[in-house]
């Protein structure tokens, strides 16, 4: 552990600074609170808000999980963790089930998450209406007003231009009946995860300086019209090529002999632990 | 191909750590901290501005861990001032009180207290030196001994250095001459940027404090568009100068009278005042010229930044929708070179699961226009 610096890198100031501005985000769930954001040891746009909200509230006895798009083996994630763990001492685990504080990189975790577990999103663009408003301020005014025409009408566009809603990740989604949210660059695969959640979930974002919230049981709901319903990405008839799983979000890889194109969990760590199961299990 | 995320992070890290580490002393020497600190005054300058933290000898490590690249050496100390607590404030600062090294002005001549060029390269010839190739420690310190003695202090002298610590501002002439409105001093206490963070529309003291933390190369081009025509300022350099600022902080526990302040050091500045002439239109539209200032400062000699943050000040201080740099958000969200290199540089991070995304929504649009197509065949 690193002693050159302070328990989790920053003063006790700024930690209680930023945990202060996670309650008031907790309070108004899906509304983007401003927060004085500090400059990292990791780049702007490398999880600086996420990392931000971890290292506020991360204890002696927390248990750390961080993932980078699925991977818990990925450099970023594994990046991360070194920074967390040597600033802190704490237990990293790659175990969903296991950890207390999940901070993770586009993705929801594949093993529903519990009741005292926390899941931290980094945010790379955390103003779901900027693709039409360039202006913060102006975002901001539309917010309060409630004044959504402009999200809506940027899936209605998209229905004329493509036939279908054509959103990839970070379909804007509507939380508690209030405010139009960017779920972060999830798949629209894992936006389901977000509504009635059982954990907590933070969302940072360093560089916009920003920090919101889904606290547990909240009711979140992809923005969708009646006869253009939300879609998923969709994996018909696909399984794991290693765990068999069929429900689940895949990495679509290319067999470089055959060509043959084939799929593979994208959570790592959920497939790891379906394929010991079986292993155990003696399934084949 | 596979849009599988990288595997074996963690060894690869420490490898690619270990072979950094390898190309900054692969030549076998080590560049000692203090060389960097005598040599590379420019660089240091810079770095202590954009990182908005004043200390030679951290940036100069700063510097040696990022063998010289700039973007990095102000991530480095940006990211070790976030660790620092804010134990005080120091007093108000009056740039009156300059310890002047340099002072021009390029609309008056005849300034009081007149035109000090100080050390400057703006009247070099950019000749490649390859003298410097053999120069060495005796050889410098031969050329200061000799320095030294022609400058040797005379009563002349003296009395001159007394005059550098009290300049005249050029600016309070004009105000004394009726050409320029005088204006209260406004010593609220200003917001920090790195305290809370910034809302729109933005307060003045936040826009300077951005902009004198800002990247040199973002504010110079952005202010360089604004004198090409895409911005609507023809502006002067009513005064710019270089000197020493002392700073002075209360005793925590008194009620802050002056007399028992502490002395803490100095700091180099750079200050720049430029004039920017308006058109403002009077009773019956008759019209009249007047000038306005833009201000500019920055910690070390950044003379460059300073006049284009002069430039940049007053162009938010008159939002134009023509034209961005006249458009706070624009100017004040895209200069700062943490932020911008950090952005620019994260799309070097896997995005496979966003890119699987994007390929869905691809693919089911082309199943659409497929439909369609053979729905209109048929």
């Amino acid at each position: 552990m690193n002693k050159t610096y302070n328990f989790a890198f920053f003063d006790e100031g700024s930690k209680r600074e930023i945990r202060r501005a996670t309650l008031k985000a907790i309070a108004i769930p899906g509304y983007q609170v401003p927060f004085a954001s500090r400059e990292m040891p990791i780049g702007r746009g490398w999880g600086t808000g996420g990392l931000q909200l971890t290292l506020s509230l991360i204890g002696k006895d927390d248990v750390l999980k961080v993932i980078d798009q699925g991977s818990d083996e990925s450099v970023n994630a594994v990046n991360i963790k070194k920074l967390v763990s040597d600033t802190t001492g704490v237990r990293t685990t790659d175990s969903t089930a296991d950890a207390s504080l999940i901070q993770s990189r586009h993705r929801v975790p594949e093993v529903p998450l519990q009741k005292d577990q926390i899941l931290i999103l980094q945010v790379p663009l955390p103003e779901p209406l900027r693709g039409f408003e360039p202006s913060e301020h102006e975002t901001k005014k539309l917010h309060a007003e409630r004044e959504y025409s402009g999200a809506w009408l940027m899936l209605f566009e998209k229905i004329m231009k493509y036939g279908i809603m054509a959103t990839d990740a970070d379909h804007p989604v509507m939380v508690h009946d209030r405010y139009v949210m960017a779920p972060s660059p999830i798949p629209r695969f894992d936006n389901a995860k977000l509504d009635n959640s059982e954990a907590l979930i933070l969302l940072g974002a360093g560089r916009e300086k920003k920090v919101y919230a889904v606290p547990p049981y909240t009711k979140v709901s992809s923005l969708a019209f009646d006869d253009y319903e939300f879609e998923i990405e969709s994996f018909t008839n696909q399984a794991c090529i290693l765990c068999g799983s069929n429900d689940v979000f895949f990495d679509e890889l290319v067999d470089e002999d055959t060509g043959e194109t084939y799929f593979q969990c994208n959570d790592t760590s959920n497939c790891l632990e379906i394929v010991n199961q079986k292993q155990s299990l003696g399934v084949k | 191909m596979g849009y599988v995320a990288v595997k074996g992070g963690t060894k690869a890290i420490e490898e690619s750590i270990k072979r950094l580490k390898y190309e900054r002393v692969h030549k076998g020497t080590a560049i000692e901290l203090h060389k960097i600190e005598a040599g590379m005054r420019g660089l240091i300058d810079q770095v202590m501005s954009e990182s908005s933290l004043y200390d030679q000898s951290l940036s100069a490590i700063a510097i040696k861990q990022a063998e010289g690249n700039p973007e990095e050496a102000v991530f480095l100390l940006r990211a070790y001032r976030s660790t620092l607590p804010r134990k005080h404030v120091s007093r108000i600062i009056s740039s009156e009180n300059m310890k002047v090294v340099r002072r021009i002005s390029a609309s008056f001549k005849d300034v009081p207290g007149g035109q000090i060029l100080g050390a400057t390269t703006d009247y070099t010839h950019r000749l490649l030196d390859s003298e410097l190739e053999k120069e060495s420690d005796k050889s410098i310190q031969d050329w200061l001994r000799a320095y030294q003695e022609e400058n040797r202090s005379t009563e002349y002298n003296q009395k001159h250095m007394d005059d550098l610590n009290n300049l005249p501002k050029v600016l309070d002439y004009l105000r004394s001459e009726g050409l320029l409105a005088s204006c209260e001093n406004n010593d609220l206490q200003p917001r920090d940027v790195t305290r809370k963070s910034l809302e729109f529309p933005s307060k003045r003291s936040e826009r300077l404090q951005i902009l004198t933390r800002g990247q040199t190369g973002a504010v110079t081009s952005l202010a360089y568009a604004v004198i090409r025509g895409y911005g609507a300022l023809h502006p002067t350099v009513g005064e710019l100068r270089v000197g020493q600022l002392p700073v002075y902080l209360d005793h925590p526990l008194d009620d802050g009278q002056e007399e028992d302040s502490y002395y803490i050091g100095d700091f180099t500045a750079t200050e720049v005042e430029m004039l920017i002439p308006l058109t403002v239109e009077k009773e019956q539209g008759k019209k009249e010229i007047e000038f306005e200032v833009g201000y500019g400062m920055c910690m070390g000699q950044n003379e460059t930044k300073a006049i284009a943050m002069g430039i940049l000040d007053n162009c938010l201080e008159r939002p134009n929708n023509e034209f961005p740099s006249h458009n706070e958000e624009f100017v004040l969200y895209h200069i700062d070179s943490v932020e911008s290199t950090g952005f620019i540089s994260h799309l070097k991070m896997p995005h496979y699961v966003t890119f699987q995304s994007k390929l869905d929504s691809i693919r089911k649009s082309k199943d659409q226009t497929t439909e369609q197509e053979v729905g209109l065949h048929e």
